[in-house]
């Protein structure tokens, strides 16, 4: 029996809404095995690693606390991919996004200001942008490749946090510890209840998903940045200016990232510690392909995502799972989410046997 | 005498299409034997099924008698079927007797090889360098190459599909005397085409094809072209109306001096182009493809800048700088060569596909496109211009190439254009659509519009063209009057214009894809 790999003449409406269903099934399955290997129970492991954390008010509150960066820059990034636009180094732009909106909010002259928190927002953004523009300045003049550019600029950007608070935002009355002072409560975001930390920056990420949805589905940039993705050479022949494409997906990304580096600082954290991203920025690269770059299949691969985040941590406090399983997880639903995809796409077709 | 070839009833279906209906043919030996049809008839597909590259969902295949039983290209190939596909497939960096060693299955021995493909190729008139790589080759050469590399195989039957499309007549003449030789010989061909002319020069008997079933035979030679269209087509064409063209006064496009270096080093760079298109008249642009063409549109369309604004002009103000975008605001139209992928967004459906170029007839207002204003403007061209789809939500994809093309042509044309560039309007399009599209281009010319029409085939441009330019080897040629000239003297212009370089290839420049 030989098998043939086709094209569908019609991209298949119902793998296209099966295909996310099929690959969490799978990733469950082959998740279940993993944990039965080291020698727990799969349902056990299952329920801790996807019922225990939702089953209090703290729990809901920490998982749209790690949602809402994820589905954030998830939403920047699918602007930029939609147009083959591939920054892989928004957890470098939430650094320094972060990094600016800290800066403000730790040395504005009037720490008591209302502006505050709306400068840092800016801060942030802009630094977001900033450090984006690098690479969409490299790629359209001299068409270099944004891959790797994004990326090593993420490596600056870790530095240069680090040598900031070991050095000179080192909080002198911070026993030595490289982090900075807390900053003033008018620099934060104050939480919904003090009980939890969840907090106003989600409003950030709600305007986002909408205006993302607005862009990609009905401006007229966004479709051209869509036309530069889907056939870059029709974009060309429109007379759509490929430099727009990349600066445009390039500068969204940032900007997202440095928002949401700003809501974490001027959240959860309070201060600069050199590690203040669980790896946000790589992880809502995933997010944004669960999501199939549609700004609410995006909400949906955040939720998804900021679970599997707690999770780990769930079963590594209760059953003592290595917190690798986390990324084995992360890994295996991408796995089967893109081999899905396939399927929308292409059929696998039994070829009749013959001599 | 037993039939080479004889089919039965051969049926195959595709999901949502009969591409073959109960075809039954007999082929004897020696005969030289047309399958006529119009794109999309099924010609390709029982070709397929002849030589085993798809199988038939019911019928039998008799070779010389006996009943084929597994079927496959190297069963085929045993029982001595070759074929010559229509886009070749050889290696462009290694040279002829290295592809052709690479499809021989006998021993792997290249100066023995090159001795037989020198004078296999000389005795049937084609001389070939076994020793030349294939991407310095013309497309005529590479066709030979293919030819050759079947006819090593000592055939008994050959398929060519649709080999004419790419060759100059007098390339087409060098092909049919080796064809004839070959039939002489007790070779059974098979040669499909949509071209009446070729088919009535060449061939003993014809099947034709329409929808995938056999809508008749002939003899060619004994038939008239209206009877073979009429059959192929299912009813008679409507007539060409062409009114003599009054030409503006000023030219709409005028090119002054224009040269430009190749796209890549497969391509053909300009030299000192110049000619002039006026509103109100069509100038087709012949020639051998891979001449120059391709960079000489993009220059046109924008989609490649020129360093001088000057050498190029639209209405007298020089666009040699200004892209792709800034051209179509100042009224330029383009069809580009390529549907997929250039002319529409395969994934994209129509209505997406509409705004590509339709932006500017008011499909975005504030930013935002307005989508119930793109849905009417993509039905309207389904409705004026008769494309079969499933309606303005289809992808562009899940369309057959010619009625995307007359998608994409429709789309150029709603734009109202002051200046039209197409190029292979009519490529893959039905005969019926083709007729169509030509009477839309003169129609669009007579009310006032500059057309350029680039294309491959003389007998389009000696139907709808005013004027003739004739390219090759990136030079053109001055304007001919298609009034006054016959195909002798564009086809010769086809292949000497290059001139010094004299020798006997001189025109037949590689094709770069």
């Amino acid at each position: 029996m030989h098998f043939r790999i086709e094209q569908r003449p019609e991209p298949s409406a119902r793998m296209r809404v099966a295909a996310p269903i099929v690959a969490t099934a799978l990733t469950l399955l082959v998740g279940s095995i993993v944990f039965a290997a080291l020698g727990h129970s799969p349902l056990a492991t299952l329920h801790a690693f996807f019922i225990a954390p939702l089953s209090s008010m703290n729990g809901l509150s920490e998982w749209l606390l790690k949602a809402s960066p994820l589905i954030l820059i998830a939403c920047g990034l699918a602007v930029g991919f939609r147009a083959n636009v591939w920054n892989i180094g928004a957890e470098g732009q939430l650094i320094i996004g972060a990094i600016a909106a800290s800066g403000v909010g730790l040395f504005y002259p009037s720490p008591e200001s209302v502006l505050l928190l709306p400068l840092m927002f800016v801060a942030g953004a802009l630094a977001g942008m900033g450090w984006a523009a690098i690479p969409a300045f490299l790629r359209a003049r001299m068409n270099t490749n944004e891959i790797l550019v994004t990326l090593m600029l993420t490596y600056i950007a870790v530095l240069l946090l680090s040598w900031l608070v070991h050095g000179p935002w080192r909080d002198p009355a911070g026993f030595n510890y490289p982090q900075t002072a807390l900053l003033p409560p008018a620099a934060m975001f104050e939480p919904f209840d003090y009980a939890y930390r969840l907090n106003g920056s989600v409003f950030i990420t709600v305007v986002a998903v909408v205006a993302m949805w607005l862009f990609t589905d009905r401006s007229f940039l966004g479709y051209k940045m869509s036309v530069s993705g889907a056939a870059p050479l029709a974009a060309r022949y429109a007379g759509f200016r490929e430099s727009a494409a990349v600066w445009t997906g390039l500068l969204a990304g940032g900007a997202a990232a440095g928002m949401a580096g700003m809501a974490e600082a001027a959240g959860p954290l309070g201060q600069l510690s050199p590690q203040i991203s669980p790896g946000y920025g790589f992880a809502a690269i995933i997010v944004a392909f669960i999501g199939r770059l549609n700004a609410f299949g995006i909400v949906l691969g955040g939720l998804l995502m900021s679970l599997l985040f707690l999770g780990g941590d769930s079963v590594q406090m209760t059953l003592g799972l290595p917190s690798a399983l986390t990324r084995i997880f992360q890994g295996i639903l991408l796995f089967f989410l893109l081999a899905a995809d396939f399927f929308i796409f292409y059929r696998i077709r039994p070829l009749r046997e013959h001599a | 005498m037993t039939p080479r070839l004889e089919l039965r009833n051969i049926c195959k279906t595709y999901p949502g299409v009969v591409a073959n209906d109960d075809i039954s043919m007999l082929i004897a030996p020696g005969e030289i034997h047309a399958v006529l049809g119009e794109n999309g008839a099924g010609k390709s597909t029982l070709m397929k099924i002849i030589y085993g590259a798809a199988q038939a969902d019911s019928g039998t295949i008799h070779c010389d008698g006996k009943l084929v039983e597994t079927h496959n290209p190297a069963s085929s190939r045993a029982l001595g079927i070759e074929m010559v596909y229509q886009h070749f497939a050889l290696f462009e960096s290694v040279t002829v007797v290295e592809n052709i060693a690479l499809s021989v299955s006998s021993t792997f021995h290249l100066e023995s090889l090159a001795v037989k493909i020198t004078e296999l190729s000389q005795r049937y008139g084609m001389p070939i360098d076994p020793y030349r790589r294939v991407h310095d080759l013309s497309v005529g050469e590479r066709q030979r190459v293919e030819i050759v590399r079947c006819l090593l195989q000592a055939p008994k039957l050959l398929i060519l599909d649709e080999p004419t499309s790419v060759l100059t007549p007098q390339a087409v003449v060098k092909l049919f005397e080796t064809l004839r030789q070959l039939a002489a010989e007790g070779c059974s061909i098979l040669y499909i085409s949509h071209k009446l002319d070729e088919v009535q020069e060449l061939c003993d008997s014809a099947t034709v094809l329409r929808n995938g079933r056999v809508t008749g035979t002939a003899r060619p030679r004994e038939s008239t072209s209206v009877e073979l269209a009429r059959m192929m087509v299912g009813s008679d064409l409507p007539e060409m109306r062409l009114e003599p063209a009054t030409p503006s006064p000023e030219p709409v496009l005028e090119v002054r001096n224009l040269s430009a270096s190749p796209k890549d080093r497969y391509g053909v760079g300009l030299k000192d182009v110049s000619f002039c298109v006026h509103g109100g008249e069509i100038v087709g642009l012949a020639g051998v493809s891979g001449n120059g063409q391709a960079e000489l549109i993009s220059l046109l369309s924008g989609e490649r800048l020129h360093a001088q604004a000057d050498t190029i002009r639209i209405n007298g103000q020089p666009v040699g700088r200004l892209d792709a975008a800034g051209r179509r605001r100042i009224g330029t139209a383009f069809v580009p060569e390529e549907r997929l992928g250039r002319g529409a967004v395969p994934p994209h459906a129509l209505w997406e596909n509409g705004i590509l170029t339709g932006h500017r007839t008011g499909l975005v207002r504030n930013g935002l496109v307005n989508r119930p204003k793109a849905r009417d403007f993509a039905r309207a061209i389904i409705d004026r211009f008769n494309v079969k789809a499933n309606g303005p939500g289809a992808s562009a994809q899940s369309l057959s190439g010619g009625n995307l093309q007359k998608f994409i042509v429709g789309r150029e044309i709603e734009l109202a254009p002051k200046l039209f560039l197409v190029s292979q309007p009519t490529w893959g399009v039905d005969v019926g659509a083709a007729a169509f599209l030509r009477q839309t281009l003169i129609d669009l010319s007579r009310a006032g519009a500059a057309v350029l029409v680039v294309s491959e085939e003389l007998d389009e441009l000696f139907e709808i063209c005013d004027r003739l330019l004739v390219i090759c080897q990136g030079q053109v040629s001055a304007p001919l009057r298609t009034a006054e000239t016959d195909r002798e003297e564009v086809g010769l212009l086809m292949t000497r214009l290059g001139g010094q370089d004299g020798d006997k290839r001189s025109g037949e420049l590689a094709l770069q894809d």
